[in-house]
């Protein structure tokens, strides 16, 4: 299989604490993939990595064959678990703000997710709730047209029903021949979404598996398999 | 389109199954076009490729079939329908008898239980029926 996602022997320390210890994997594309963690598992630093925003101690990555780093950025969109956007920014501001930024923002398909959002291009960012903030942070990661998409706990400060608008808007408007790393802990709520779900624990990949294998092998969905891993 | 999810179950196979259900109940009809890929996983908040292996399956056993460059449909052939129908009730009516064999009963009492089952529901039909004018029961 072709590979877009490469990361071999990866590591990372924070003073003396080992955050990844030697990861290794690789993930095609087309795919949606969960990455599944509790907190401090080290997910969101191996996220940071793969975007390039900070460097693995030691190891390798590299995306479609180009080593993470100025040549990646292209390729690549990151939405990360807090906010971009500055407070005296409306809507409309942030939107143009990434369109400056990234040649490859799509502002027709920008509009068309902040419909889908129920997000005004005048309201004040500053004044958005943690979900429509959740929602402008989505709209501006998948508008830009790229390879690798990684999203940092997009459901985080959600309630319920609107994590299906959320779900929804990911399905409905990722690229298909793209691919989408999602990490997150709210696992029963995504689960669905996945083509494969990889768990992390203590800076570890324990697991690497198409989430309708584990349903069929196992007999079990990936929460119960994922509380069973991590002993909740 | 809503579907109850068991997320310990392939939902590949339960996405075919509640499709089979609804052409089966005539909710879909031969020839009727069904969602493409996109629309029911945005629908169902599914990954996209589940629902790509579910209509794959489908089209295997000759449920649906694809036209090129207009979509998918169901089978116009009534006799597939009709294996759909005989297959869904071949598993209703093994885990109806495997039930009632862990109940302790054997088949000749399974039969008789059965035929005085549809017996009695028959009564009811006709009662209901007289009460309620000439409604249609099928």
């Amino acid at each position: 299989m072709e590979t877009l996602l490469k990361v071999d022997g990866v590591s990372k320390k924070y003073g003396g604490k080992l955050a990844l210890n030697s990861v290794s994997l690789s993930i095609g594309p087309g795919r949606i993939v969960g990455l599944l963690g509790s907190n401090g598992s080290g997910k969101s630093t191996l996220m940071r990595i793969a975007a390039g925003l900070t460097p693995p101690s030691s190891g390798s990555i590299s995306v479609l064959g180009k080593p993470v780093g100025k040549e990646t950025r292209s390729l690549i969109s990151y939405m990360p678990d807090l906010p971009l956007t500055e407070s005296w920014m409306r809507v409309k501001d942030a939107v143009a703000f990434y369109q400056d930024f990234y040649a490859d923002f799509d502002l027709e398909k920008a509009r068309e997710m902040l419909d889908f959002m129920n997000l005004k291009e005048n309201d004040r960012v500053s004044s958005l709730s943690k979900g429509m903030g959740e929602r402008l942070q989505l709209t501006l990661a998948l508008s830009r047209q790229v390879n690798l998409y990684l999203l940092d706990e997009p459901i985080g400060g959600v309630d319920p029903v609107a994590r299906g608008k959320i779900l929804d808007a990911i399905v409905r408007f990722y690229s298909e021949d793209s691919s989408l790393i999602v990490c997150t802990h709210l696992v029963r709520d995504m689960e669905r979404i996945f083509d494969e779900v990889m768990f992390i624990q203590d800076g570890v990949i324990v697991l690497h598996e198409e989430v309708e294998s584990i349903r069929i092998n196992r007999g079990k969905g990936i929460d119960d398999l994922f509380k069973e891993v991590f002993g909740e | 389109m809503s579907i109850e999810f068991d997320n310990n179950l392939p939902i590949y196979l339960q996405i075919m199954n509640h499709i089979k259900r609804q052409i089966v109940s005539g909710i879909l009809q031969p020839g009727d076009k069904i969602p493409s890929v996109r629309e029911l996983a945005a629908d169902l908040q599914i990954n996209p490729n589940t629902i790509q292996r579910t209509f794959q399956e489908l089209e295997r056993e000759e449920v649906v079939e694809t036209r090129r460059g207009l979509g998918r449909y169901v089978t116009s052939e009534e006799s597939k329908i009709m294996a759909i129908k005989k297959e869904m009730a071949g598993e209703l009516l093994h885990r109806f008898i495997h039930g009632m064999q862990e109940l302790g009963f054997e088949n000749q009492d399974i039969v008789s239980i059965v035929s005085e089952a549809v017996a009695e529901d028959r009564k009811q039909s006709v009662k209901e029926g007289a009460k309620g004018g000439n409604t249609a029961q099928s």
